[in-house]
C-alpha cells in the first residue's frame, strides 16, 4: 500500500503540479482536490500548494480560506490529518487559524525567487522527521510576501514549544521574525513553510534533492501506521 | 468619439458628414479609400474599426512588402505545421509534441505607464500562445533601456521588471531568460519585448478563424472596459512628441489572476472538442478578432454588440468594438456545444456570453441594440492598405563607417589589461543581472533546465523521455547602426549559437523588429536592410522564422533608436539531462576556444565602455562557420563530452571566461597564443568556449576536426582566480564583487 497525498487546486495555485510531482517521486499517490467541491476523498494527507490563489486578492490566502473544501479541511487537521502549506498554502493555513502568525511583504517589497540553504530546527513533524535536527538543506524562496511574522508573546510561545520547524541559514532573505521559514501548529500535524521542498526533489531542475524527505517522511509515517 | 445619436448604416447612406479620421491615425488617402470600399461614408463605429484595423501596428502596412521575404527566402522544411501570418508559429519537435512561440513588443506602453504597460505586454503574448491551442509554459523577455544613471530609466526599469514579475509569477509561467542592455538612444524609447512558448500535441492546433454557418461567437474573460482605447492607433503607431502623460487611457490594465482562469479554461474546452475556433483580443480588441476570424473562414458573422458585459455601462458602441481590455478570447461553438462551453467556463468563474453567430454573407454585420452599425467585408478590414514606402541608404552612413575603432588607445600592459576587464564587467549592460532575473519565478512547473544567467534558457517537456526546448533571444543595436544587414544577421547568430552551445538543435525563429518611424527613408532603408540580412541568414541556416512582431515608430520627434532586430531562436534538445551550462562548475576541464578571433572591434563593448565610441564595420558574420560550430556542439553535448559551453559576444573572450567562473564558481588558468587585447576583447562571431569533460580531450579533438571548426586549447578550469598567463590574475571574489554590485547600487 501507499499513501494517497491529496493536493488542493484554488484558482490560482500554481505549484499544484509540483506538489504531485514531489508526492509521486516520493513514492505516494497525487489525488487531486479542487477548491468548490466537498469531502477529501479519504486522502491521507494534505498539500496547499503555492501560487496566487484568487490573484492573491484582498490579502493572501484570505479568499481561499473561505473555499468550499476548507469546511472539511478544517475540522480534519483538527483532528489529526498532516498537511502541509507551502508559500501560499502557508498563507491559506494562517488565514484559516489552523497556524499561528501571518506573513506580510517582503520588507524590501520585491518578489524574490532565489535559492537558500534552510536549517530543520524540529523533526517531531510528521513532514519533517527523516531530517536530521540542525541539518541544513538547500531550498528555493520564491514570493513576495513572505515574511513571517507574529507579536513577541507568540513568537515566546512558539520558541518554548518547538513550534519554529525551520529557519533561514545563511542571512535573513525577506524580514521574517526570528528567520522563521516554518511553523508547525502544536500538535504537529499541520506545518507551513514559506520555501518550496517540491522544487528540490531533482538537481535537474532544482537546487539538488534535499527537499524531497518532507514527502518522504509524512508517506512512510502513513504506510507504516 | 462622443456620438450624441447612435450612427447608423442607414444613416451613413442618408447624410455625409465630416467626421475625425485624421485624430483616429488615419490620412486623408486612407479616409477616401475606405469610402471608396463602402459607397457611402463609415459610420462612426465602422471608422473605429478601420482606424485600428489598418493602424501600422495591427496592419503592417509599411512592412508587409519586406516581410514577404521570409517566406519566399524559406527553407524547406517539414516541421512547419504553422506558419507566419498565424497568432503564432508551430513547429513540430517530435515524439507528437508540437511547440508554438513568438516575441512581441511593448514598447510604447512600457515608457507611458511601465509597470502595466510591461505586464500587459506579458499578457498578449501569453493570449497568442493560447490561441494556438497550446499551454504556455515559459516566458523570456528582452528589455531595452537607456543610459543606466539616467533619472528616467529609474523611473522605467523598476516598474518594466515589477510589472513583468507581477504579470507573469501571479500566472505560474517561469522567465527562463532574456537581455538587459543600456544605451542613450533608447532612453525615451525604452524596449520591452516579450517572448512566451507553449507546448501541445499535433491535434491540439486550433484554427482562428470563424468557420462553420450557424456556429455560435462567444466572448469570455474579462469585461470590457475603457482601458487601451486606440493603443494600437493612437500609441503603438506614432512617435513620441511630449505630452505622453496624456496617453495613459491608452495604456491596458493586466489582471494576470483572471489570465490563469483563461488559460486553464480554455485548455479545458479545447480538450473537450468544444472549440470550433479561438482567437484572442489584443490590439484593436473586438474589431480585429471579428473581422480577421470572419476573413480567415472567408465567412461573416452577425455580432450583437449590446450583448458584451461592458465593466463601464456608459462605453458606446465604437469604445467596445477599440478597447484593448486584456483577459478576453474570443471562440467559436456548434450551437449543440454552447450549453457544454458555458458550463467550462462557470466552473473557472470565467463571465462568457454568446454574442452573435457566423454567417454565410461574407459580410461583418454588428448591430447595437436592434440598430445596424456595421456592415463591412471582414477582409477589407483585416488586410489594410500597403505601402512601399520610401527608402533610402543616408549619406552619414560612409562616414560612420570610416570612423573605424583603429585609432582608439589600447591596453597592452597585464595592469591595463586587467582594469580593462574590470571597467567591462561594471558596465551596466554586462554587470550581473540577478537584481532583475531574481524578481522572476523561474522555478514554477517544475521542469526548468536552464535559466540566466546561462546564455539560453530551456524547458523539459516530456518527463519520461527528456525531450525539451531551448530558447535564446539576442539582438545588437550597435551592429545594427553601424550596418543594419549584418546587425540582424548578427543578432541571429548569436542566438542561434547561444542555444546550440546547451546542446540544442536549432529548427526556427521569431523576430521583433524594433525601429523608428517608416516615414522616415533613412529608417525604411534600414528596417529593408534588416529584413533582408534576416532572411537571407535563416535560408542559409536552414531554419524558417515563424513569425514575430514589427515596431516602428521608435523614436521621439526626429532621432530614431538604433535598428534593433532582436532575434529568438528554438532548438530541440532530445534529452534535456544532455543539455550544457556556461558554469565552471568543476576543475580539470580543459578549456578550448572554438573559431577564429580577428581584430573587429567595431560597435564593441570595449569601443563603447573605454571610449564611448561607435563607428566602423561590425564583426563579419560567418554563418558557415555557425552551422559548423552547432553541429559540433550537437556531436559533443549528445556524446557527454563537454562540462560547459559559454559563447562568445558582448565584451569577447574576457567577458565569457569571466561569466563562466562566477557562475560555476571555479577559477580557470589560460595562456593565450597571440595579442592579449585582440584575443580577450575582440567581438569575432561564430565562437565559443568550451571547457571539455576531463578523458574527453582526445576525443572531443578529433570531433573538431570532423567539423572543421578551429580549436585552440587555452588552459585548464580550477582555482579561485581568473588568470591570464603573463598578464594578470583576478580573484573570483574580487571578480564577484564588481560584477554583483552595479544594478543594486543603481536601482535599490
Amino acid at each position: 500500500m501507499t499513501a494517497r497525498v491529496g493536493i488542493v487546486t484554488f484558482p490560482g495555485s500554481l505549484d499544484d503540479r509540483d506538489a504531485a510531482r514531489a508526492v509521486t517521486r516520493a513514492g505516494g499517490e497525487a489525488i487531486p482536490l479542487w477548491h468548490a467541491d466537498r469531502g477529501l476523498r479519504g486522502v491521507d494527507a494534505v498539500i496547499l500548494p503555492g501560487g496566487f490563489s484568487y490573484g492573491d486578492y484582498l490579502r493572501c490566502g484570505a479568499i481561499a480560506r473561505f473555499a468550499p473544501i476548507m469546511t472539511d479541511l478544517v475540522p480534519a487537521a483538527a483532528a489529526g490529518l498532516p498537511v502541509l502549506g507551502i508559500c501560499n498554502g502557508f498563507q491559506i493555513l494562517c488565514e484559516a487559524h489552523l497556524l499561528p502568525g501571518v506573513l506580510m511583504r517582503n520588507h524590501h517589497r520585491k518578489f524574490i525567487d532565489r535559492r537558500l540553504l534552510v536549517r530543520i530546527e524540529d523533526t517531531s513533524t510528521l513532514w519533517t522527521r527523516g531530517y536530521q535536527p540542525g541539518q541544513e538543506i538547500t531550498l528555493v524562496l520564491k514570493s513576495g510576501e513572505g515574511a513571517y511574522l507574529a507579536d513577541p508573546a507568540m513568537l515566546d510561545t512558539l520558541g518554548k514549544r518547538g513550534q519554529v520547524v525551520a529557519r533561514y541559514a545563511d542571512g535573513d532573505p525577506n524580514g521574517s521574525a526570528q528567520l522563521i521559514a516554518a511553523v508547525r501548529n502544536e500538535a504537529g500535524n499541520v506545518v507551513g513553510i514559506m520555501p518550496h521542498p517540491e522544487h528540490a526533489i531533482d538537481p535537474l531542475t532544482g537546487p539538488g534533492d534535499e527537499g524531497l524527505l518532507f514527502f518522504t517522511s509524512v508517506i512512510r509515517q502513513v504506510v507504516a501506521g | 468619439m462622443s456620438a450624441a445619436a447612435l450612427d447608423t448604416v442607414a444613416a451613413a447612406a442618408a447624410a455625409d458628414r465630416p467626421q475625425p479620421y485624421a485624430e483616429l491615425g488615419l490620412t486623408g488617402e486612407e479616409y477616401q479609400r475606405v469610402r471608396e470600399l463602402l459607397g457611402r461614408r463609415p459610420t462612426d463605429c465602422e471608422l473605429a474599426i478601420y482606424s485600428v484595423m489598418w493602424s501600422e501596428h495591427c496592419s503592417y502596412k509599411s512592412s508587409r512588402v519586406y516581410l514577404r521575404q521570409f517566406a519566399e527566402k524559406a527553407p524547406a522544411t517539414t516541421a512547419l505545421l504553422a506558419g507566419m501570418g498565424q497568432n503564432a508559429g508551430v513547429v513540430d519537435i517530435g515524439q507528437g509534441y508540437a511547440v508554438t512561440f513568438k516575441i512581441e513588443s511593448h514598447n510604447h506602453p512600457s515608457y507611458v505607464e511601465p509597470f502595466q504597460g510591461a505586464a500587459t505586454g506579458v499578457g498578449g503574448i501569453v493570449r497568442d500562445i493560447l490561441a494556438m491551442g497550446a499551454r504556455p509554459v515559459a516566458v523570456m523577455d528582452a528589455l531595452r533601456f537607456g543610459p543606466a544613471g539616467a533619472p528616467d530609466t529609474a523611473r522605467v526599469l523598476p516598474g518594466v521588471v515589477a510589472g513583468i514579475s507581477f504579470y507573469g509569477n501571479c500566472l505560474g509561467l517561469p522567465n527562463i531568460g532574456g537581455e538587459l542592455g543600456f544605451d542613450p538612444c533608447y532612453a525615451g524609447n525604452p524596449l520591452v519585448n516579450a517572448l512566451c512558448v507553449g507546448v501541445m500535441r499535433h491535434a491540439d492546433l486550433q484554427a482562428a478563424a470563424a468557420a462553420g454557418e450557424g456556429n455560435q461567437v462567444i466572448l469570455f474573460g474579462s469585461r470590457t472596459g475603457p482601458d487601451g482605447i486606440g493603443g494600437a492607433s493612437v500609441l503603438a503607431s506614432a512617435s513620441f512628441e511630449g505630452g505622453e502623460a496624456a496617453k495613459r487611457p491608452s495604456v491596458q490594465v493586466g489582471d494576470p489572476f483572471m489570465e490563469k482562469l483563461l488559460v486553464e479554461c480554455c485548455l479545458e474546452l479545447g480538450a473537450a472538442g468544444l472549440l470550433a475556433g479561438l482567437g484572442d483580443l489584443g490590439a484593436a480588441g473586438l474589431s480585429c478578432a471579428t473581422a480577421e476570424m470572419a476573413a480567415a473562414a472567408g465567412t461573416g458573422m452577425r455580432i450583437r454588440l449590446d450583448a458584451v458585459p461592458l465593466r463601464d455601462p456608459a462605453l458606446g458602441p465604437a469604445e467596445i468594438l477599440m478597447s484593448e481590455s486584456q483577459e478576453r478570447m474570443m471562440a467559436i461553438a456548434a450551437p449543440a456545444d454552447v450549453a457544454a462551453f458555458l458550463a467550462i467556463c462557470a466552473r473557472w468563474d470565467v463571465p462568457a456570453t454568446v454574442i452573435g453567430e457566423v454567417t454565410g454573407t461574407g459580410r461583418l454585420q454588428i448591430s447595437w441594440h436592434g440598430e445596424l452599425v456595421v456592415d463591412i467585408a471582414p477582409q477589407t478590414a483585416a488586410d489594410g492598405p500597403v505601402y512601399r514606402r520610401p527608402a533610402a541608404r543616408p549619406a552619414s552612413q560612409d562616414a560612420l563607417a570610416a570612423d573605424g575603432p583603429d585609432r582608439l588607445p589600447r591596453p597592452s600592459s597585464g595592469p591595463e589589461l586587467r582594469a580593462t576587464l574590470l571597467d567591462l564587467l561594471a558596465s551596466p549592460g554586462l554587470a550581473d543581472k540577478t537584481w532583475v532575473t531574481q524578481q522572476y519565478d523561474r522555478h514554477v512547473r517544475g521542469d526548468t533546465v536552464l535559466a540566466m544567467p546561462e546564455d539560453a534558457g530551456a524547458i523539459r517537456i516530456d518527463e519520461q523521455t527528456g525531450l525539451g526546448v531551448a530558447l535564446a533571444t539576442d539582438g545588437n543595436g550597435r551592429y545594427g547602426w553601424l550596418d543594419p544587414y549584418l546587425g540582424a544577421q548578427l543578432a541571429l547568430a548569436e542566438a542561434y549559437r547561444n542555444v546550440a552551445a546547451t546542446g540544442a538543435r536549432p529548427v526556427a525563429v521569431t523576430d521583433c523588429l524594433n525601429f523608428g518611424s517608416p516615414e522616415d527613408p533613412a529608417v525604411m532603408w534600414q528596417f529593408a536592410e534588416a529584413v533582408r540580412g534576416l532572411a537571407d541568414g535563416c535560408q542559409f541556416l536552414g531554419i524558417p522564422v515563424t513569425g514575430g512582431n514589427v515596431s516602428f515608430y521608435n523614436q521621439t520627434q526626429d532621432v530614431a533608436i538604433h535598428p534593433t532586430p532582436v532575434v529568438g531562436v528554438l532548438g530541440v534538445l532530445d534529452d534535456v539531462r544532455r543539455r550544457v551550462p556556461i558554469g565552471f562548475a568543476a576543475p580539470g576541464g580543459q578549456v578550448v576556444l572554438l573559431g577564429t578571433t580577428a581584430a573587429e572591434f567595431g560597435g564593441s563593448a570595449w569601443a563603447q565602455v573605454a571610449h564611448g565610441h561607435l563607428g566602423g564595420r561590425p564583426p563579419s558574420a560567418d554563418l558557415a562557420a555557425e552551422r559548423a560550430a552547432a553541429s559540433l556542439l550537437a556531436a559533443a553535448a549528445g556524446a557527454g563530452l563537454l562540462a560547459a559551453a559559454p559563447v562568445l559576444s558582448d565584451g569577447g573572450l574576457a567577458i565569457a571566461l569571466a561569466e563562466c567562473c562566477l557562475a560555476g564558481r571555479t577559477g580557470c588558468r589560460v595562456e593565450l597564443p597571440g595579442d592579449p587585447f585582440t584575443l580577450l576583447f575582440s567581438e569575432s562571431a561564430a565562437r565559443l568556449v568550451v571547457a571539455v569533460a576531463p578523458g574527453a580531450e582526445a576525443t572531443f579533438a578529433a570531433l573538431c576536426r570532423r567539423h572543421a571548426v578551429p580549436a585552440t586549447v587555452l588552459g585548464e578550469t580550477g582555482g579561485d582566480s581568473l588568470e591570464v598567463a603573463g598578464q594578470f590574475a583576478v580573484p573570483l571574489a574580487e571578480l564577484a564583487g564588481i560584477h554583483q554590485r552595479v544594478l543594486p547600487a543603481l536601482f535599490g
